[in-house]
């Protein structure tokens, strides 16, 4: 029911979400933000289980500033990830497994933009783009179609609204709207929200 | 022979906040189910929580009663060892961090806070599943669809008092009407800056009888026009 994406570009990495918070069959909020900022330049997008996802994300959040506090440097996007899903790997095969699909975005100094594809079985691999939820299935083909390592920003927009527009016309589900948000070595840029038209 | 369900609903309830101009309202009906039968005909389903939070509760009736105890006691803890009161959103997410161990076993809350704090009218939705969000207005229960679709019709930011109120009672009157879980009396409580205030509890059978009498009228008013127009 929800759906999230991501495009690595040879110097950003713009991500998108939709911003529907559902409960069964009702939309309770049109508004809701699924991207969670972990630093300056790095985003995580969260999405799964009701109570799970916001807890996740946030207990993340608040050890990736912890560590900045203790060393005094910021983890780089690689090792957020990696503790990311060691995390749900722990969990995973306790009693309280947590049932989130993410993506984690970052821009580093050193390495440049990352993608990070994780799942809720705790898989994590880099990939320059990725998509969750059955919005992904209508979606990959598109992105595989047209994506190139040296788009430009522009032209990442332009592919993501394709995505948009083909969910708008072929998913039975009606998502509203979607935050946009770039990352680049400047940090984190908010873009104009994407609404599919229908009020 | 029962009728199925065409989709998982628990909590038979109706209650709703929405905030508006003149603060925040939040209504509730009063009835308890157990399965098929009526327990209560007149529960509380709202809960003053400290002068400035209400908590409207759907779910198991005896959870819910639990967990807003609970919650009075570690908002009042909080205001004896920090000397200031907790914010809506603290309290939300206090409420929240507290109901996640049990998440995965049977304790079923669904609470909406309804309040105001330093930054002005607040409502925020906690549920056992862990789920927390804050937004304007919010309806919980299996009533809610039906209140939904009289709030998303009619609710404007720059609505009266009065009107707040009768468009809170008409969206619980219609759910009740629809919802075999929910009925009985309808209980509205008004937040502002002051604080709450409670409204008398108001039996959804005058109201039911009310609309036949308008229903009637209109009808009437219609066929007398039509004799008219006959008439040329």
């Amino acid at each position: 029911m929800e759906y999230l994406v991501g495009i690595q570009g040879p110097d950003f990495v713009l991500v998108a979400a939709d911003n529907v918070a559902a409960s069964s069959i009702i939309q309770m909020k049109h508004d809701y933000d699924k991207m969670f900022k972990l630093s300056e330049k790095i985003l995580l997008l969260c999405v799964g289980e009701a109570g799970d996802t916001a807890q996740f994300a946030e207990y993340i959040q608040k050890n990736v500033q912890l560590y900045k506090m203790r060393n005094g440097y910021e983890l780089s996007p690689s090792a957020a990830a990696n503790f990311t899903r060691k995390n749900l790997a722990d969990y995973l095969r306790s009693r309280t497994p947590y049932h989130v699909n993410l993506l984690l975005a970052g821009y580093d100094d050193t390495d440049g933009p990352g993608l990070y594809y994780m799942d809720h079985l705790s898989s994590l691999s880099k990939a320059p783009f990725a998509a969750h939820g059955y919005g992904a299935f209508l979606t990959l083909s598109i992105l595989d179609q047209h994506y190139r390592p040296d788009l430009t920003r522009e032209e990442a927009v332009d592919l993501l609204k394709k995505c948009i527009e083909e969910l708008r016309k072929r998913f039975i589900l009606n998502l509203p709207s979607f935050t946009v948000r770039l990352i680049d070595k400047e940090g984190i840029h908010d873009l104009e929200k994407i609404c599919t038209g229908a009020k | 022979m029962t009728v199925r369900r065409p989709f998982p609903l628990s909590h038979g309830t109706t209650t709703l906040g929405f905030i508006f101009q003149g603060g925040v309202i939040a209504a509730a009906d009063t009835r308890a189910s157990a399965g098929g039968l009526v327990a209560c005909p007149a529960v509380n389903k709202i809960t003053p929580i400290h002068s400035h939070l209400v908590v409207t509760s759907s779910g198991s009736g005896a959870d819910c009663m639990l967990w807003e105890r609970i919650l009075g006691r570690e908002i009042r803890l909080y205001q004896l060892r920090h000397r200031r009161c907790l914010s809506i959103r603290g309290t939300a997410k206090l409420l929240s961090f507290m109901l996640h161990p049990f998440k995965g076993t049977d304790v079923c809350v669904a609470l909406t806070l309804c309040g105001w704090d330093k930054s002005g009218p607040k409502l925020i939705y906690v549920c056992s599943d862990g789920a927390r969000l804050q937004g304007d207005i919010f309806s919980v229960g299996s009533g809610s669809p039906y209140a939904y679709g009289v709030l998303d019709g009619r609710l404007r930011w720059n609505l009266s008092k009065e009107e707040a109120v009768s468009l809170a009672r008409e969206a619980v009157f219609r759910a009740t009407h629809r919802d075999a879980y929910s009925g009985n009396n309808v209980d509205l409580f008004h937040i502002t800056a002051q604080g709450w205030s409670q409204r008398k509890r108001e039996e959804l059978k005058e109201e039911y009888y009310r609309d036949m009498e308008r229903r009637a009228k209109t009808v009437e008013k219609g066929k007398r026009e039509t004799v008219l127009d006959a008439l040329g």
